[in-house]
């Protein structure tokens, strides 16, 4: 019996611990745009603001990691990009002059701190080398252009899921670390197992590795990504 | 002593004065007003009574988007937009109400900025650099396809093959389609936002009360 009160006492706590733990912005998501065309800027501003997303539209790879706080030439060690507001997504054109949108990708999942953002190339080439590249190099998503608000719709919904689940691991695992280490042990293998550090790599494998079993599709919607199915293909 | 003979008229014109009818419930009157194409002819009475002519309020709005409609669809057949255009007036709305003019304004800014440059590539006698001019041409067909205009982007298909097999002949042909039907583009865009002008002023004549 008190056992069972503690437990339940503890289950509130966790629900108030859960809730601090939330990011500050859950309520939209922050998408940092960049695209050298000006017209494409506009384009897809206006998509992500449909689609309910606060956006930052800069026009180079330099400038969207000056704004990150990245830039080598803006030596910020102490800040983890929280320079304005969080960045949940970033979405990229791939031609660009001066930096391309595939070295941008690669210096966001250098770095530490924003490794876990997920990024999105945009090309209006169909090129497969390239696609594979990127896709390789970490990306979350290939879009060809002209991009429609199809497929703006659908990334923002794998990536408010991915971040939602992100939040509930991170809720749950601090919740087995802080509150009950007992538990822990006798806890779900599968969130003990995994330490705290690869939280990115999972977060970013979880969705190849739930289409890879083909069991069941979390959303049809993640099928229809072209480069979902290139992921399918090359996995079998 | 003779009578003027009094004119008979050659007809009578005896006109009865507009009766306007009461509908028995407003069910009723909502399904008329559905399938009946005058029904914003009430409306209009109250305005009818200042004087104002009622062919140039409600006939006039429904002959301007006849005419939006007749240019859309001959754009469209004649492939000179395609579904990316349909894409972006569906972004516009009440929060957004000039999106697709402004964006198309920026894309005539540029690209008329991206065609000079081209040309003053292409008449320099000791042009030799593709690359560059690779370059303008690519930004150029993604701004055009990101704005629908379809015909554009497959003359700079063929503009970037000359290119890629520096052929200067080629792609200086090339270029003056592009500058042709670029023009013609433009000429047909702003009629469309012109049609599109009236109609709201027409509009906002029709309905003065919906504010």
């Amino acid at each position: 019996m008190a056992r069972n009160g503690g437990v339940a006492w503890m289950r509130t706590t966790e629900k108030i611990d859960g809730y601090d733990l939330s990011t500050s912005d859950t309520e939209e998501v922050h998408v940092l745009a960049v695209d050298d065309s000006l017209v494409d800027r506009k384009v897809i501003e206006r998509l992500l603001r449909i689609s309910s997303c606060k956006v930052t539209a800069v026009d180079s790879g330099r400038r969207a990691l000056q704004y990150l706080g990245l830039d080598e030439e803006i030596q910020k060690k102490e800040t983890n990009g929280f320079d304005g507001l969080k960045v949940d997504l970033i979405i990229t054109d791939y031609c660009m002059p001066g930096m391309t949108g595939y070295e941008l990708l690669k210096k966001v999942k250098e770095s530490s701190a924003f490794r876990e953002i997920p990024v999105v190339i945009m090309s209006s080439e169909n090129v497969i080398a390239r696609i594979d590249r990127c896709l390789e190099e970490g990306a979350e998503d290939f879009i060809v252009k002209p991009v429609k608000l199809s497929d703006v719709k659908r990334i923002i919904d794998y990536t408010t899921t991915e971040l939602r689940e992100g939040e509930q691991r991170e809720g749950a695992r601090a919740k087995r670390r802080g509150i009950n280490k007992r538990k822990q042990r006798e806890g779900d293998d599968d969130l003990s197992s995994s330490p705290p550090s690869t939280l990115s790599s999972s977060t970013s494998s979880s969705p190849s590795s739930s289409i890879q079993s083909a069991t069941a599709p979390s959303s049809p919607s993640t099928l229809d990504s072209p480069t979902r199915r290139l992921k399918m293909t090359s996995s079998e | 002593m003779s009578k003027v003979k009094q004119q008979k008229p050659l007809c009578v014109w005896n006109p009865k004065p507009l009766k306007r009818v009461k509908p028995t419930n407003k069910k009723r009157l909502r399904e008329r007003e559905k399938t009946n194409p005058f029904s914003f002819l009430g409306q209009l009475i109250p305005l009818a009574k200042t004087g104002l002519p009622l062919w140039m309020l409600g006939l006039a709005a429904d002959r301007l988007r006849a005419d939006m409609n007749r240019l859309l669809s001959f754009l469209f057949h004649q492939g000179i937009l395609d579904e990316q255009f349909l894409q972006l007036q569906q972004l516009q709305d009440e929060t957004s109400p000039n999106f697709v003019s402004e964006v198309v304004n920026i894309y005539f800014h540029e690209s008329e900025k991206l065609l000079r440059n081209l040309r003053s590539l292409l008449m320099d006698r000791e042009f030799s650099d593709y690359n560059k001019m690779g370059i303008h041409l690519n930004q150029f067909m993604g701004s055009s396809s990101s704005i629908g205009a379809k015909r554009i982007r497959n003359v700079c298909l063929a503009f970037r093959a000359a290119s890629d097999q520096n052929n200067r002949a080629g792609c200086l042909s090339a270029l003056e389609v592009l500058e042709h039907e670029y023009c013609f583009l433009k000429n047909k865009l702003h009629e469309l936002f012109q049609i599109q002008q009236q109609r709201v002023l027409a509009a906002g004549v029709r309905y003065p009360m919906q504010h």
